[in-house]
């Protein structure tokens, strides 16, 4: 069955039916190629792929530890380097192990200035061990270490600006994508692995389970989250923005009221403030990245 | 060719000789002196490697793990705290047989911070999968570099290992090393050219996750690994022997054991000490020897056995101890000798630097015809 296919991210896989982050391995190993490397940190996408002694990589691929994964990355540069091979290396980390438990590896590897791609594969929470909050969990989404309760509305702060903190490192292309736009999301990784030096893809892919919605939803949701200016598509070149998508905006209820984890936020009475809350952010993110496409009055 | 050197610098210079093609390390005391020597050989095109100059420990030794991964022979070198704070990716390397050589400078660990030594460190990863090689001075310190790459490297063994020596009392102390020169290492330790690396042209999986149905095979395998490792250090010491002089095919060390009543078992450099003690004990008409333990893991049970079948009683030094139970090599020597009647006392010492002279071996072996089983030897009563 595997060799009849020619993807490199193969079936047999155990993710969730509608998981995001398959997804995203299936496109980023097809932008990668075969002749390339992959690297893996503990979670959800290295143990649904990878249960002895089946693997979905018809890639090299290699996991280690929840949090090491730019430094081994590191040393596998070092390696092929020193014996002449070409081959392209490409992390896949989920967002705990890049916002939060890997951010020490991550600063110092891109700092000596490796030559690889580091692509975060965004679900905004630790889904592996059962949904717990991450540096990358929005506000007010409820997880189970943020759960909404009678004191609480959830994640008390907004999502940690991670391409910033990569570009301040000098990272010569920092790019955020998303699996509903799987032409973009290409693209972005064909240019990450093409530019010389570390560069970073974050891309946004929805968990059903963790989220809770149904598996089908997936691609819509996210497409919802770039037309709620919830989640920006762009491009840092040399630390300056170069592209974004631009939408026309619609209000972030409709992205909110598709999922289980801000459902405390419409029942059992709707939370005005908080959705206004979350309303700033997406105008906040409007403003900064220029994303609202001017609708012309007449019309 | 005989050269005055410091301990740390005659280690820089065997694995600058073993050729390793990614070093990455993290400068810790006392262990620095090794990882800026490897700075300059590889500044100065003495040494052609990439030198990985990593944020921490952690990293040092995940680097090592990509890039043996990916088919480099590859060196790191810590102590203590840089050890402890490496530890997962210790285990992780051993899981997945990657032959990685580190060297221990041993140092205590905190708290109360210490900078002096003792084997805590690397004790407390003797279940970690790593080959642990003792030095007891300087040219083993250096030797057993070389042994520990083709031991590691042999594909029947791949296993990561540790090269250990005392830190400051080896590593900062000079004294007359044989180096070899590169052609004579380059006859000894072949190419590393292990059988699975990271490759596009032939993509395997590397550090999956493992069902009950499969882990404990895996571990089994490791076990099993240690074992053969017997024998291959046996082969690769005795081939040492042959082409250099200084046989090390044996994993554990007799001085003056061959009749002895008492003998005393250490590892590291405290056996230069015991070995000057028992001189003046046996001008004393008093019947002790040394069994030196040389290789910790695999661990010599059954040579042990051999060795001391014939003592009336045995005294282990342990710079290390498992709080709430007992120094180490104790346990594992009485271990050893079970189903004997030989008794066997352990003796908890030298912690965090506290010095060990010959006076103590002696009165250690007087403690050793009566005194308790197992205790700290040397305490300041003042202080308790
Ligand atoms: C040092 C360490 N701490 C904690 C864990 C437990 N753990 C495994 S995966 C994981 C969360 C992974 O989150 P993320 O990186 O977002 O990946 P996801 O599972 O969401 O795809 C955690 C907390 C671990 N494996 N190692
Ligand atoms: S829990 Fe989420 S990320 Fe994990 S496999 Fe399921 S859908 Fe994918
Ligand atoms: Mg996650």
């Amino acid at each position: 069955m595997a060799e009849k296919t020619c993807e490199l991210f193969d079936c047999g896989h155990r993710a969730c039916g509608g998981c995001g982050a398959a997804l995203a391995a299936r496109l980023v190993t097809k932008a990668a190629g075969k002749d390339s490397i992959f690297v893996s940190s503990t979670g959800c996408m290295e143990v649904f792929s990878t249960p002895y002694p089946e693997t979905a990589w018809k890639v090299p691929w290699i996991h280690s530890l929840f949090e090491n994964a730019a430094a081994v990355a590191s040393g596998i540069e070092a390696a092929l380097k020193k014996q002449g091979r070409k081959e392209k290396i490409v992390i896949m980390a989920g967002d705990g192990a890049t916002f939060d438990i890997g951010m020490i590896c991550i600063s110092g590897a891109f700092e000596r200035g490796h030559d690889f791609t580091y692509i975060c594969y965004d679900n905004e929470a630790y889904m592996n061990t059962g949904i717990q909050r991450s540096g990358a969990t929005p506000y007010d989404a409820s997880t189970t270490t943020s759960p909404a309760g009678k004191c609480s509305f959830g994640n008390k702060r907004p999502k940690k600006d991670m391409p910033a903190i990569l570009a301040a490192h000098g990272a010569p292309y920092v790019a955020t994508t998303s699996i509903a736009y799987p032409a973009d999301l290409l693209q972005k990784v064909e240019k990450a692995i093409a530019t010389p030096g570390p560069s970073y893809v974050q891309v946004h892919a929805p968990c059903c389970t963790g989220w809770g919605f149904e598996g089908e939803q997936t691609i819509a949701i996210a497409k919802l989250a770039i037309e709620t200016g919830l989640w920006v598509n762009y491009e840092m070149i040399d630390g300056k923005i170069t592209k974004v998508k631009k939408v026309v905006r619609k209000p972030v209820e409709e992205y909110l009221k598709t999922q289980k984890r801000f459902r405390h936020l419409f029942k059992p009475i709707r939370q005005d403030a908080e959705i206004a809350a979350i309303q700033a952010i997406a105008d906040k993110n409007a403003e900064k990245y220029g994303i609202d496409i001017k609708l012309n009055k007449k019309e | 060719m005989m050269e005055i050197t410091e301990g740390s610098h005659a280690v820089a210079e065997a694995v600058r000789l073993c050729r390793p093609q990614v070093v990455s390390a993290y400068p810790i005391t006392p262990q620095t002196h090794i990882v800026e020597a490897l700075a300059d050989f590889v500044a100065n095109g003495q040494l052609d490697a990439e030198y990985i100059t990593v944020e921490n420990e952690l990293s040092a030794l995940s680097a090592c793990v990509g890039a043996s991964a990916a088919g480099s022979r590859t060196y790191s070198a810590t102590t203590s705290q840089g050890l402890m704070l490496m530890a997962e990716v210790v285990f992780n390397a051993a899981g997945m047989r990657l032959p990685i050589i580190m060297s221990i400078a041993n140092r205590a660990l905190g708290a109360p911070l210490s900078i002096w030594n003792d084997m805590q460190d690397s004790i407390s990863l003797r279940d970690s999968g790593w080959l642990q090689f003792y030095a007891e001075d300087n040219q083993e310190a250096t030797d057993l570099h070389l042994l520990a790459f083709k031991v590691a490297e042999d594909n029947s063994i791949q296993l990561p290992a540790f090269v250990c020596f005392d830190g400051f009392i080896l590593s900062h102390t000079y004294e007359p090393v044989d180096m070899l020169t590169q052609e004579d290492v380059d006859k000894y330790l072949p190419k590393f050219n292990p059988a699975e690396r990271l490759d596009a042209a032939d993509p395997i999986s590397f550090g999956m996750y493992a069902t009950p149905e499969y882990y404990l095979e895996f571990r089994y395998e490791m076990d099993q690994a240690q074992k053969r490792a017997k024998d291959v250090i046996a082969k690769a010491g005795k081939e040492f022997g042959e082409m250099f002089g200084r046989d090390y095919s044996a994993l554990i060390e007799g001085y003056r054991l061959e009749d002895a009543d008492t003998a005393i078992v250490a590892m590291g450099s405290i056996c230069g000490t015991v070995k000057d003690a028992i001189d003046e004990m046996r001008t004393a008409g008093m019947k002790v020897g040394l069994l030196k333990i040389r290789v910790f893991r695999p661990f010599p049970a059954e040579e042990i056995a051999k060795m001391l079948s014939h003592v009336k009683r045995v005294a282990v030094l342990d710079k290390n101890i498992s709080l709430g139970a007992k120094g180490a090599t104790a346990m594992e020597v009485r271990d050893a000798l079970y189903g004997s009647a030989i008794p066997v006392k352990g003796y908890v010492l030298g912690l965090g630097g506290r010095d060990v002279r010959k006076r103590d071996i002696k009165e250690i072996v007087a403690f050793s015809e009566k005194g308790p089983n197992d205790q700290f030897y040397g305490l300041r009563k003042e202080l308790i």
